[in-house]
């Protein structure tokens, strides 16, 4: 069977798949790696369904298309993992999980609970800018674009000019990837560090579920 | 459209068609233009004072009400801020010269942990465009450098900014210690950012939370109003 592409993933979501009795209801940007670690460990009790990754740019949204989702497909599982971090919410992710009962991802964002939560926030890397697996490949879509720097780079440093590194934090070892990361540093005017993170407090979570 | 506006010549436009043209030239984010259309304007006698608020600040008022209705996005607004900017650039040093009225001074900076300036940096232009006096203290500052500051600039206005859930917390640190030293009063504090609302403000204890650019201008204005009535009173 084939899995959704990045662009699905980041524009549509996905689906319910399977018929396990826990569904992780996650950003589509954790798609792969949900599947990969599903995959790997014969995790078959866990389905997985996504809402669109792009949500990460408007982080009001993400709570009230989660709501939609879990309403939905709460009947049709004995539990749901919420496959998010607080994610820019303001914690509006954790009150949705303490109305409905249910977990979600430790950690502020997915570049915490793939670090490893504790070790990111002993960090706090403030000018550090982050790239999953997903984003490296997803860069144009979540950041040249809606940033305008595609129709304006002048405007690059007034959105990085505080940035000094960009870091990606990889979740596979793919030469062509990190040279995307890489290409996407030269971009935005910043150095760039490549740190394999594998998937880090993903797996944990979910060995849970 | 833009073959049109390539033919217009700014100095041979009429006082109000050249503001109009400069609201629009502002709004399309064409910096070179609406430098010269400040200098022409100076040239025919405009008060800088004048030029500002009826050009730039009016272009600028324009751009943040359509970027609230969704109109514009953040690119624009950015292109835009920094037209505004390069007019600014001129008017700046003439402001100073001229009895342009003053409305209050105001320090701002991004809060600790958070390196986020573009709306920091909207509200500081705006602000000064309506005749408060900007200091910028930049990003990712401590408490001591925001208390320092209002002290040695005798501010009226403390302007925290944070994007981060993870850093506006640190706002609530701010007013806190200013409340343990006894100087809350003192200031009228504003507070902003992305993923701020009313309720986070209320809760922190600031005087206001200012959704965008135009409301913090609309706020500190009021504020101010408020002070002199109370002193006068």
């Amino acid at each position: 069977m084939t899995f959704a592409d990045d662009t699905t993933l980041t524009r549509a979501g996905l689906p319910p798949q399977g018929r396990g009795r826990v569904l992780v209801l996650a950003c589509g940007a954790l798609a792969r790696e949900i599947k990969a670690l599903t995959r790997l460990n014969g995790w078959d009790h866990i389905d997985l369904a996504c809402l669109p990754a792009i949500l990460h740019n408007r982080p009001e949204r993400i709570a009230p298309a989660l709501r939609k989702a879990i309403l939905r497909h709460r009947p049709n599982y004995d539990t749901i993992l919420i496959g998010y971090g607080d994610c820019g919410t303001g914690g509006a992710i954790d009150a949705l999980c303490a109305e409905f009962g249910i977990e979600r991802l430790p950690g502020p964002h997915c570049y915490a609970f793939f670090s490893g939560t504790a070790a990111f926030e002993a960090d706090g890397e403030v000018t550090s800018f982050f790239l999953t697996d997903f984003l490296a490949r997803q860069f144009d879509a979540f950041v040249t674009e809606p940033l305008g720097l595609d129709r304006h780079p002048e405007l690059r440093d007034a959105y990085f000019g505080n940035y000094e590194t960009l870091v990606y934090l990889a979740q596979t070892d793919d030469d062509a990837l990190t040279a995307r990361a890489e290409a996407a540093a030269r971009s935005l005017g910043l150095a760039f560090e490549r740190r394999f993170t594998g998937y880090g407090d993903l797996a944990d979570a979910l060995a849970s579920a | 459209m833009a073959d049109e506006d390539d033919d217009i010549i700014l100095s041979e436009l009429s006082d109000e068609e050249l503001v109009e043209q400069m609201m629009d030239d502002l709004y399309d984010g064409l910096k070179d233009e609406i430098l010269e259309g400040v200098n022409i304007l100076l040239e025919r006698g405009w008060t800088p004072y004048r030029v500002l608020t009826e050009s730039l600040v009016a272009g600028m008022t324009i751009v943040g009400r359509d970027f609230r209705d969704g109109i514009l996005f953040v690119p624009e607004v950015l292109l835009a801020a920094n037209a505004m900017k390069g007019g600014m650039g001129v008017l700046r040093p003439l402001l100073v010269e001229t009895d342009a009225p003053r409305m209050g001074k105001m320090v701002i900076g991004t809060v600790k942990g958070d390196i986020h300036d573009i709306g920091k940096n909207l509200v500081g232009m705006m602000m000064e465009g309506a005749g408060f006096e900007v200091v910028d203290l930049g990003i990712n500052n401590p408490v001591e450098k925001y208390l320092d500051a209002l002290v040695a600039e005798k501010a009226d206005i403390l302007g925290m900014s944070a994007l981060l859930t993870t850093t506006m917390p640190y706002m609530k640190t701010v007013i806190d210690t200013m409340k343990a030293q006894g100087i809350r009063d003192d200031y009228i504090v504003l507070v902003g950012g992305a993923p701020l609302n009313e309720e986070f403000g209320r809760s922190i204890g600031a005087d206001a939370y200012c959704r965008d650019a135009a409301v913090a201008v609309e706020t500190a204005k009021e504020f101010i109003q408020r002070r002199h009535n109370q002193v006068n009173a």
